[in-house]
């Protein structure tokens, strides 16, 4: 394999493992607050087709891309409004968050199918783009996958480092503690599940504008699910986030690649490969129980009302 | 303010409220002086709970005032008592365990304190001055108990602190830990910090406090200065009717050996959790047997091990047996029909499913005492069954279809002991088994423990109630950190040699248990 073709794949697999990153980056803090948002792909839909009429109609690409974070927050605070207000079963409310984007999305979408959009363009940096291997991967990309560079940057800072992401643990962890201390549990879960909204939105923007410029149902195929999972196996560590999903954004074009050069896999068998290899190696690097437990967090999924 | 007398730095009047269902705080007054260590005692369920949380701003009095330096102010929330200096020390602490000791502090002390990196400094400061060294780096999980009520305390000691409320502090504690907190608190006061002291054990009250309230049932029952008053007067401020509580039981030495642990190591998966190592110990017929400790030592994990909760592979099925039969391997169901029973720490969802009946809660256990035919149930066997356990052991309630989450703590413990013992156990493993219950249910459970020992069966108790172990145990021992302390006649040793067994000063278990000598020791004292 030459250095040009793994420059290739190591370009082509940002591209594929960014709308994974972005979504799981915001169930990653979502679930640290201690809130299970199983609605993640109806999210992405969501956004993913009020970012391409927007764009299309306003021929704004980044109108089309405000408008996709506005979209799965909006669905974010129905989640939130049912979940955290009326305290109902989270697992259900994500469910139905799902089924309720995917319905709303095909509909409103339905005109929208098979139209052409110019999508955001490569935006190549000089010079630093052509450093060998890691050139292209880093410094060819559109202006979201830049975006979602700042915005993993952003998410670890806060987690690893700022008084925020303290709270957001202390909140996942033990809400009464939290409370009592006077943390504002609720609040700071809303917020932290309009976050996973926003950044769902923007997943799904980033495949109808930039990944694949156009609209088609079910056009997430379920990475709002891959996601989820991901978070999970890589143990609520933000590092590991982003090894899975550009590991499944790898795998995902490993499959395109081999066929290329002529392996005879069956390619139903390929294309299950970027799901099997995530899992396995998060699943692998999740071994050590003690390291897991003080990075799960605790209450998650679990309702809370202040004053219990 | 210019009044004469000192202004009393809090002062409660005619706080009430009512839950539904019950009136927790019924029209109480308290004055607390500065630099003043205020008791406040009563049982469980006596309101001061509740009384704490007005306090501290976590809900709201429905009527009555708090006068705090003279001028009455409302308490809206936390945030508002910890601004006006006010701090309190949880009974369930407060803490994140998967953060350290600084972040768990900066989290409380607001953004304007600083990162916790530049709290450390004083962090350690705070903490050596008051004789509780900490390590602010260390992550809370892996701390003790007695090191996580440091993190709790030094967190209030770290404002301005006027009012320091602490509830229940030494339940969890070595008895040579809590005198290592007095001194601290001792220290406090004399610069000036009022202390509120909740709890309901009478004697650190008497040695610690210089004034109490008494709680009994929401209502204010009497103030009194604990110096000057005996245990009795004092527990009749508390429960009202005194008699039959102070009871001393005869200790007797055991018959045959029932259970025998023998060389009983078991790793715990859960890296929270606690394993057990070399555990020997043997239950003889005929004698109570307490086991001291703080929680978390390895009691949740020993209990799960006798009850078969947890199992031995068969490759070790020796390391428990029963009247010599190899248990450690045998699921619960087989445990009991070999003339075990079981009551857990916990009562509601452990001892019994909440949402059940009592009847339906007696068959749960006691399926084996003929209330089967052909698997189906005998209805009316089981009824008859349940109604004898509520008659013979008082239980109040108003009948056998009462759903279990109904009872109080006290009558449910009673309905679950009775229904154990009922079932007439070679072997009776008991936790905790009067934690959280009024003192007159703890006595019926005594008696009941006693009398079911002198009918010559073999009881093990867990319990982290030092008073009570020493009044009802014929041997004595103590977990720490997974191991056993040796095992010795209760009557020829003091809660302080307890202590330092709880702390895990003791010799390892010598391989060979000999078998003679701590019976034979037994039986010279008795």
């Amino acid at each position: 394999m030459d250095l040009d073709l793994l420059s290739n794949i190591l370009f082509a697999m940002a591209r594929t493992g960014t709308p994974l990153l972005l979504v799981a980056l915001g169930e990653l803090i979502c679930e640290k607050s201690g809130v299970l948002n199983l609605g993640q792909e109806g999210m992405m839909l969501f956004g993913a087709v009020v970012g391409f009429i927007v764009a299309f109609s306003t021929g704004s690409l980044w109108l089309g891309v405000l408008l996709a974070i506005a979209a799965g927050m909006l669905l974010s605070l129905l989640f939130a409004a049912v979940a955290l207000g009326f305290n109902a079963n989270q697992v259900a409310t994500g469910l139905a968050l799902t089924i309720f984007g995917v319905g709303l999305s095909s509909f409103i979408g339905a005109a929208w199918v098979g139209k052409p959009l110019a999508g955001f363009e490569p935006l190549a940096i000089p010079l630093l783009s052509e450093i060998p291997l890691i050139g292209r991967m880093l410094f060819a990309q559109d202006a979201l996958i830049y975006l979602s560079f700042a915005l993993f940057v952003l998410v670890a800072w806060v987690l690893l480092k700022s008084r925020i992401g303290l709270i957001i643990q202390a909140v996942g962890e033990n809400p009464d503690a939290a409370s009592a201390m006077g943390l504002p549990v609720l609040r700071v879960r809303t917020l932290a599940v309009m976050f996973g909204g926003a950044m769902a939105g923007l997943a799904g923007g980033y495949l109808s504008l930039a990944y694949t410029p156009m609209w088609a149902e079910n056009m997430t195929a379920g990475r709002g699910w891959i996601a989820l999972a991901l978070v999970v196996f890589a143990s609520w560590r933000v590092f590991r986030v982003l090894l899975g999903a550009y590991l499944f954004g790898l795998a995902s074009i490993i499959h395109l690649v081999a066929q290329g050069v002529g392996l005879s896999v069956p390619s139903n068998l390929l294309a299950m490969l970027p799901y099997v290899a995530t899992i396995v190696v998060l699943v692998l690097l999740s071994r050590d129980a003690i390291k897991t437990r003080l990075f799960a967090p605790v209450s998650l999924g679990k309702p809370w009302q202040p004053g219990h | 303010m210019s009044s004469s007398p000192p202004v009393p730095r809090l002062q409660l009047q005619g706080i009430t409220k009512r839950y539904p269902g019950c009136l927790a705080n019924d029209r109480i007054d308290l004055s607390i002086e500065p630099g003043e260590i205020h008791a406040l005692l009563g049982e469980n369920g006596a309101g001061k709970s509740t009384l704490m949380k007005i306090i501290y701003g976590v809900t709201q009095p429905d009527s009555g005032s708090i006068v705090w330096h003279g001028e009455p102010l409302k308490m809206r929330d936390p945030a508002m008592a910890r601004q006006l200096g006010i701090g309190m020390v949880f009974q369930h602490f407060s803490l994140f365990e998967t953060l350290t000791v600084a972040e768990n502090i900066a989290l409380a002390m607001g953004s304007e304190a600083g990162t916790p990196k530049q709290l450390e400094p004083r962090i350690r400061e705070v903490s050596q001055r008051y004789g509780m060294p900490l390590e602010p780096q260390r992550l809370v999980h892996s701390l003790s108990i007695g090191e996580r009520q440091r993190v709790e305390i030094v967190r209030c000691l770290m404002q301005d602190i006027k009012l320091l409320i602490l509830d229940e502090p030494t339940s969890v504690l070595t008895p040579q830990e809590a005198d290592e907190l007095f001194a601290t608190l001792r220290r406090l006061a004399a610069e000036g910090c009022s202390i509120l002291f909740i709890s309901h054990k009478l004697g650190e009250v008497r040695a610690l406090c210089q004034s109490a309230t008494v709680l009994r049932g929401g209502r204010v029952s009497g103030h009194c200065v604990p110096a000057d008053c005996s245990d009795l007067e004092l527990a009749k401020l508390m429960v009202g009717d005194a008699e039959g509580l102070e009871s001393s039981y005869p200790k007797v030495s055991g018959g045959r050996v029932r259970l025998r642990v023998d060389d009983l190591n078991w790793h715990n998966i859960d890296p929270f959790g606690t394993s057990l190592t070399s555990l020997r110990l043997e239950v003889r017929s005929g004698e109570i047997v307490g086991i001291a400790g703080v929680a978390g030592n390895g009691q949740d994990e020993l209990l799960a091990l006798l009850s078969g909760e947890v199992r031995l592979p068969r490759g070790e099925r020796e390391r428990i047996s029963l009247d010599d039969h190899p248990i450690a391997n045998l699921y619960p169901d087989a445990r009991r029909s070999r003339g075990l029973a079981f009551v857990p720490a916990e009562r509601l969802g452990h001892g019994a499913v909440p949402d059940m009946s009592l009847s339906d809660n007696a068959l749960l256990t006691a399926f084996q005492q003929g209330l089967l035919s052909k698997g189906l149930i005998k209805r009316a066997k089981v009824l008859a069954f349940a109604e004898e356990i509520i008659q013979r052991f008082a239980v109040k309630t108003p009948n056998a279809q009462a759903p279990a989450r109904s009872l109080s703590g006290g009558n449910l413990q009673k309905f679950i002991l009775g229904r154990e013992i009922m079932q007439q156990p070679k072997l009776l493993v008991a936790a905790h088994p009067t934690w959280g219950v009024d003192v007159g249910a703890a006595a019926a459970i005594h008696r009941a423990l006693i009398a079911l020992r002198d009918a010559g069966a073999a009881i093990l108790v867990i319990s982290e109630d030092l008073d009570e172990l020493f009044q009802i145990s014929d041997r004595i021992g103590a977990l720490s950190g997974g191991t056993l302390s040796p095992l010795a006649a209760t009557a020829s040793t003091t809660p302080a040699d307890v202590g330092r067994w709880m702390a895990g000063q003791f010799a390892p278990q010598a391989p060979h248990l000999c078998t003679g000598s701590s019976a034979s020791s037994a039986a010279t004292l008795s």
